[in-house]
């Protein structure tokens, strides 16, 4: 099977590149597993990383400064019951590693150094994009020319464009999980990223527009079906939208959201508050609801780590998991959340594939991957056409959530009012809030019109960064506050 | 705990790896460079309801070099210091600068403004925290805020952080500047629970060059749960428009919103709402805000920005009045003006305070809204729009009336800054921009 082929050379070249060097081979991986599994410690991992990343941006019609990064290191975990012990290095030596065990370890005290057989083997692992290497998949001079092109084509489109921002970013990780059941699975995981951010002028006031995507594949993505200037095109006419608006009301009404990247709803409002540490610490406001209704019956949330070429997705997650399409919520009941193996062996679950992290140097958690509500039956000219007066809000910057109290925003960058069934006049960036475990249920309407996001989103969560996905249909909320300034 | 040194034997110090980086991109044909490059260990420990949670041990390292070809730049990054990695580095950066446009504005800073002695500011004061020591003060801080409030029955823990560092800042023209800095902290974060089984989350924390500074752990844990306690029973108010009042801690952002919209980068970008504000009055008259970089182990202290550039004490807004931007070398050569040594950011942007107390804030305000928490990102610097998630206070006759959250709070923040009518005494020094509570006339309260 491909899936297998692509897996194990993954794994294989994961090991050359990571161990190999270091002179790590199956006998040393044992030695520094026994320094941990002392009696009280229930699990430990190693996570080897190396990372390479690049960035060129282009302001004022030039690429003027580019960077690369490498990163290398290993993380060493060891958990004893609600304990975690661990410690670092950026050095993947043998000595670096020993030492990281002994102040992973030193969590579960009264354990001894004790010999212990590892009989590794590899875990499944998907194969949903291919272990390219973004950084050598264009020239560089071809990255400048791309970045050109991107800013001329804004400009091409309106006099009014005054400034153009432009970024391209790839990066390949190789990472190496071994872990003290034995599993070891390896990935190697390409992103890339093109941004544009555009100045808009008339009359001496100025607004910005800006678009871009991008997923786990090379270079060669931006430059097929014109994606790289059809941002480009987005941007400005974002830019120019606003410069139209007028000020948001301010007051709570029926809300319209976009399809696509609106879905950041679903991440703020749903998804945080089911991370399993939330919810195994009772802190997070769904603690102890599963089964119950939290959103409206044609309302079903998946988080699904295993599309293909999706920013957010994952062969196997940073503990070795295989990823996976886990519901949420189901007809609007909650059926799960999202889980690492500390948190789901804790809560007596299965884990899901969800626990991540952003590098060897911070711990995993339970985090997103693409998150997204499944299509509901409504054409959306009909769900505009049902309100009489309200928000249609269809491009979003960021959003946050208090886990706790449930409460969370979103704000719009792009939103018209709607009269009378009619989409009317731009209004400016409003930040909207609602409460998560009670904003679902107030769903009216589900567009069959679902979308996912075109490979942006970043989540972060404890200091802690890693892409994500998100996605939804056309949605109907019967309110919402909307934080405009207009009573 | 020992000074920090490379980590193993024979490794070369950061004066030398950045020397050496130097050399590399010299015989690599740069006409100059800069590097970065430091070191820094730590220690993390969180005790969450009364049991060990999290160790974790850091230690980080990083070299950043960027070099540049007259006025072509690259830069290249690693946390491997072994000498090929250190090469390779040098040489990504260089083929980096082959690509790159011709920027005249390009260049190091001018060493005219380069800071000649380095003022020891006080801010290196290593603490020998041990695993046990930290666990220690972390279930007392816990200890103390569940035995402030009954209604206080869950935790997210008590972190107790030390780290130590040093950072080196070279250039190929002869800079080499060095800072041993240390950080600490204590934080608590717990969770009220009312009769209907409604939750509410806040925290204190303390944040310290020198851990003899730190306040009483049980001090920070009592005031995490006064704060979470006090939110219990918060509910929704109606659509208005009224006086706000910013708690410090969060009055804190309206300040860095104006250091983002008047640095050199938005700037000359024409994306901030403040371009061409200089000598203009942004804020009535009493407000005053300088720079003040040599305080004494201050949080945002630093005797040189990032490229070298002597800091010094400088005025931001006196009397109301916009009196420069914020620039490094190159928005400044862009800008045709002169550098302000804020490369990397302001270090230690302090606001005069005014007379009263939060109490006496609250008096003058009489009926509106005290915000205490602020959540999302709804500033628009391009157009100065202003949208937020907050949660705070109801207050009427001076007094708090009840907890309010699920709201936003919108203007503009130019109205806002010309709409300042009280500062506080009650200056909250944890940070690198340092206010009191700000009390802004009229903002729209959405609601139900």
């Amino acid at each position: 099977m491909a899936t297998d082929i692509l897996h194990s050379q993954n794994l294989e070249r994961a090991q050359d590149f990571l161990l190999k060097p270091a002179g790590i081979g199956a006998g040393e991986l044992e030695q520094v597993m026994s320094r941990m599994l002392g009696h009280q410690v229930d699990y430990a991992d190693l996570y080897f990383q190396y990372s390479r990343q690049e960035s060129w941006s282009l302001e004022e019609g030039q690429v003027k400064s580019g960077s690369r990064h490498i990163e290398q290191g290993v993380g060493v975990r060891a958990i004893a019951g609600e304990k975690t012990g661990f410690a670092y290095s950026d050095e993947i030596i043998m000595p670096a590693l020993l030492d990281a065990a002994s102040a992973a370890r030193a969590i579960a005290r009264s354990g001894q150094d004790k010999t212990h057989a590892l009989a590794t083997h590899s875990g499944g692992s998907l194969a949903l994009y291919e272990p390219c290497d973004p950084l050598s998949s264009l020239e560089d001079t071809a990255k400048v020319g791309l970045l050109e092109r991107v800013e001329q084509e804004a400009r091409r489109q309106d006099p009014r464009v005054k400034q153009v921002m432009a970024s391209l970013g790839g990066s390949q990780e190789t990472v190496l999980v071994m872990r003290s059941d034995g599993i070891m699975a390896a990935d190697v995981r390409p992103l890339v990223r093109l941004n544009v951010s555009v100045i808009v002028e008339q009359d001496g006031r100025r607004e910005h527009g800006s678009a871009g995507g991008g997923g786990r594949t090379d270079y060669g993505y931006f430059l097929t079906e014109e994606r790289a200037l059809s941002y480009a095109r987005e941007a400005v006419r974002q830019a120019l939208v606003n410069l139209e608006a007028t000020p948001a009301p301010a007051g709570t009404m029926q809300v319209v959201l976009g399809p696509g990247w609106p879905g950041i709803l679903l991440h703020e409002a749903i998804g945080h508050g089911l991370e399993g540490d939330f919810n195994r610490k009772g802190t997070s406001a769904f603690a102890g609801r599963l089964g119950e209704r939290i959103a409206a019956e044609g309302c079903t949330v998946v988080d699904d780590g295993t599309l293909p070429g999706r920013r957010g997705s994952l062969n196997v997650d940073d503990e070795g998991t295989p990823t996976q399409n886990t519901v949420l919520i189901e007809r609007g009941i909650l059926k799960g959340y999202l889980q690492d193996r500390m948190n789901a062996r804790l809560m007596g679950m299965a884990p899901t594939g969800n626990g991540r992290r952003e590098s060897y140097a911070h711990l995993p958690m339970p985090r997103m991957t693409n998150t997204y509500m499944l299509a509901g039956s409504m054409p959306p000219e009909e769900i505009i056409g049902s309100v009489k007066k309200g928000l249609y809000a269809v491009n979003f910057g960021g959003g946050q959530v208090d886990i706790t109290s449930g409460k969370f925003v979103f704000s719009a960058s792009e939103a018209y009012l709607i009269e009378n069934g009619r989409i009317g006049r731009p209004v400016r960036g409003a930040t909207i809030i609602g409460s998560g475990p009670e904003v679902l249920t107030r769903v009216t309407m589900v567009g069959n019109d679902l979308a996912l996001d075109s490979g942006v989103g970043t989540c972060g969560k404890d200091g802690q960064s890693v892409p994500v996905g998100v996605g939804q249909p056309t949605l109907r909320i019967d309110g919402m506050t909307v934080g405009g300034t207009e009573e | 705990m020992d000074a920090i040194t490379a980590e193993s034997k024979g490794t070369p110090s950061l004066q030398d790896l950045a020397s050496q980086a130097l050399d590399l991109a010299k015989r690599q044909g740069a006409t100059a460079a800069e590097v970065n490059s430091g070191l820094g260990k730590g220690l993390s420990v969180t005790v969450r309801r009364g049991e060990v949670e999290t160790v974790e041990h850091h230690r980080d390292k990083s070299l950043s070099v960027t070099v540049f070809f007259g006025d072509r730049s690259g830069s290249a990054s690693t946390s491997d210091f072994r000498p090929e990695a250190l090469s390779e580095a040098v040489r990504a950066a260089c083929a980096i600068a082959r690509h790159t446009a011709l920027d005249p504005f390009n260049g190091l800073a001018d060493p005219a403004h380069l800071a000649r002695n380095i003022p020891d500011l006080d801010l290196y004061h290593p603490w020998a925290l041990t695993v046990d020591g930290a666990i220690e003060l972390a279930r007392r801080c816990e200890d103390a805020a569940f035995a402030a409030d009954r209604r206080i029955r869950n935790s997210e823990g008590a972190t107790v952080t030390a780290h130590e560092g040093e950072d080196v800042y070279a250039t190929s023209a002869g800079f080499m500047g060095t800072v041993r800095a240390s950080h600490h902290g204590v934080s608590c974060a717990v969770l009220g629970e009312d009769d209907e089984g409604h939750m509410q989350r806040d925290y204190d924390y303390a944040s310290v060059r020198d851990a003899r500074d730190l306040p009483d752990v049980e001090v920070i844990g009592r005031l995490a749960a006064e704060r979470a306690a006090r939110r219990l029973g918060a509910r929704q108010i109606k659509t208005c428009q009224v006086p706000v009042l910013y708690e410090a801690p969060v009055a804190r952002s309206l300040l860095s919103h104006l250091v983002s919209a008047v640095s050199g980068p938005s700037l000359y970008r024409r994306s901030s709402f403040l371009i061409d504000s200089v000598d203009t009055e942004l804020f009535p008259n009493m407000v005053h805000l300088y720079e003040e970089p040599h305080r004494k182990k201050g949080n945002g202290s630093a005797p040189f920005d990032g490229e070298g550039v002597e800091t010094k004490y400088r005025d931001l807004v006196t009397e109301g009045v916009l009196r420069r931007y914020c620039l490094d070398s190159y928005s400044a050569r862009k800008l045709k003006l002169v550098t302000t040594a804020n490369a990397g950011g302001v270090h230690n942007l302090m606001i005069r305070p005014g007379a009263d107390d939060l109490q006496g804030l609250l008096r003058q305000m009489g009926r509106g809204l005290f915000v205490t928490e602020l959540i999302g990102f709804g500033i628009n610097t391009v157009t100065g729009d202003y949208s937020r998630g907050a949660a705070g206070f109801w207050v009427e006759d001076g007094e708090l009336a009840y907890p309010v959250e699920e709201i936003t709070i919108a203007s503009n923040l130019r109205d806002m800054y010309r709409g300042i009518v009280g500062i506080g005494n009650d200056v909250d020094m944890r940070h690198n921009i340092c206010t009191g509570s700000l009390l802004i006339d009229r903002m729209t309260v959405a609601g139900s």
